[in-house]
């Protein structure tokens, strides 16, 4: 029944939400999602150059989103063009080019839709040890950086007077999204990452009452999601990235009934 | 009294300016441990501003400052939280540093808010969030504690109660305190140093020495300066007074 690549995919799943269940809650608080998109338009840039010279994809995707992401810090200080049209600019060029540099690859083999989409078929063993590799480092980081990271996004001035040095924080956090769309994309797909980061993260939202109660149920909403949407993936042969993304607005759906309920109980 | 070991933070002609205009300029003062030294001025005269470099939150600045530690309570004027997150005052109270039950549980009673503990930071009123921010920021027993207009929206007998709170944490700590205030009358009794400001530093001194500067009353007019050394005067009372609450 289960066959191995399926297995696969299923570790791979589980491995990845674990690390963008608390991602995904730094991301709705600290109103980061067009910023995930951007780093994501620009992975295709890194899967493209990680093809031409057959280099490993995860580590291209990281350099390219890490560049692309300091770009943008950069053209924040240098710039008065407003935060959103810099971040589109930087999302649609990269897909540009990215798309374009696919067109001079002719001669390889392209599986576009599954590296928009994600494809299940195409995790391998070394995949699911970069993931959990990877993602094990990613909460380390953040578990070290959480303090003045948490302290910032809730008041930066707090944290900055009482020296906690959030400067430093949000600079490492943002090489963290980084990696994590690195290590995600194959099984999300790019065009689909950040929803896998926000849409557990906004449900965890809806039925939290404290931020770590939020951070476990947006990791608990990403493995419910992952595990019904590889299943539903098998079963309808669907690709595996929008599968895993409809099942999480499936539980989004769930926790407004809970929202709904506790407004008629106040009343 | 001064010895060098004892100041907590010192500007030196310090200044800031935001688009090529000066919020403040040419500030020279320090705060020292167990002492209370309070900026005074009208709106925009540069009181929050002078915090925020003595704080380190301003860099580019213009002269020095000089931070002798790390162990800093801030009570900001103007506090925006977001709430996309789910903060309730339990989890605030650990912002930037991690205490036990007992110690929150303290902060929150001495401001009188320990009923709001497990409530959401965002369902607070006005004076309630003021009387939490002041709780977190002596939760940690700070070595220095920066207190930008700390009493607004708190009811009155509530001010009295914390102003004398305020001085009663300074003396038991032995911590400096930068306060920024308006009310003249509540605070001038319990403040060893006055800086007054307009842009610059208008004059500083004793509270008494301040009252009688000309500047002082050309910019507060003579209402104000009858107060302060009117308080100056009633200073035995209010150690009589700060004695009672110790008792309790």
């Amino acid at each position: 029944m289960l066959d191995d690549f399926f297995i696969r995919a299923l570790i791979a799943g589980i491995g990845v939400a674990i690390v963008t269940g608390p991602l995904g809650c730094f991301v709705v608080w600290r109103r980061l999602s067009y910023f995930g998109d951007t780093l994501a338009h620009s992975a295709l840039l890194g899967v493209t150059l990680a093809y031409s010279m057959e280099f490993n994809i995860a580590f291209s995707v990281f350099i390219i989103s890490s560049l692309i992401a300091l770009t943008l810090i950069q053209l924040q200080k240098r710039t008065n063009l407003p935060g959103d049209a810099l971040l589109g600019l930087l999302a649609h060029s990269s897909l540009a080019v990215g798309l374009v540099v696919i067109g001079f690859l002719s001669f390889i083999r392209f599986d576009i839709m599954g590296l928009l989409f994600g494809d299940i078929l195409a995790v391998t063993v070394d995949d699911l040890l970069i993931i959990w590799i990877g993602g094990a480092l990613i909460l380390l980081v953040l578990k070290l950086i959480w303090k003045p990271l948490f302290a910032s996004t809730v008041n930066y001035e707090l944290a900055e007077a009482e020296g906690l040095n959030p400067d430093r924080a949000k600079a490492i956090f943002t090489i963290l999204m980084a990696a994590i769309i690195a290590i995600s994309i194959k099984m999300v797909g790019l065009l689909l990452i950040t929803g896998m980061l926000i849409i557990p993260a906004a449900m965890a939202r809806n039925i939290s009452s404290s931020p770590q109660k939020m951070v476990i149920y947006s990791i608990i909403g990403g493995l419910l999601s992952v595990i019904l949407g590889l299943f539903s993936s098998l079963e309808f042969n669907t690709a595996s990235g929008p599968s895993i993304i409809a099942a999480s607005l499936f539980l989004f759906i769930l926790s407004l009934l809970n929202i709904k309920q506790s407004i008629k109980l106040k009343n | 009294m001064s010895s060098s070991q004892n100041i907590l933070v010192k500007l030196n002609e310090a200044g800031f300016s935001l688009n090529n205009k000066w919020l403040v300029k040419g500030v020279s003062l320090q705060v020292e441990k167990g002492k209370i030294v309070t900026l005074i001025g009208p709106n925009g005269s540069g009181k929050s501003t002078t915090a925020k470099i003595a704080l380190g939150i301003y860099k580019k600045i213009d002269g020095e400052v000089e931070k002798y530690t790390n162990k800093v309570g801030y009570v900001p004027q103007k506090i925006s939280i977001d709430w996309t997150l789910p903060l309730r005052v339990n989890d605030f109270m650990v912002l930037t540093e991690n205490l036990n039950k007992e110690t929150i549980d303290e902060a929150l009673s001495l401001t009188g808010v320990i009923h709001l503990k497990d409530k959401n930071l965002g369902d607070l009123s006005g004076g309630e969030f003021q009387r939490v921010l002041l709780a977190r920021a002596i939760s940690k027993k700070p070595e220095l504690l920066v207190l930008d207009e700390p009493v607004q929206g708190v009811d009155f007998t509530g001010e009295i109660a914390l102003y004398e709170l305020i001085k009663k944490i300074s003396d038991e700590l032995n911590c400096g305190i930068l306060l920024i205030s308006h009310d003249l009358h509540t605070v001038m009794s319990a403040t060893d140093h006055v800086v007054c400001l307009n842009g610059h530093v208008c004059c500083s001194g004793s509270p008494m020495d301040v009252a009688k500067n000309n500047e002082y009353k050309a910019l507060f007019g003579e209402q104000a300066s009858q107060i302060l050394s009117r308080y100056e005067h009633r200073h035995d009372h209010v150690h009589t007074s700060e004695g009672e609450i110790k008792k309790n």
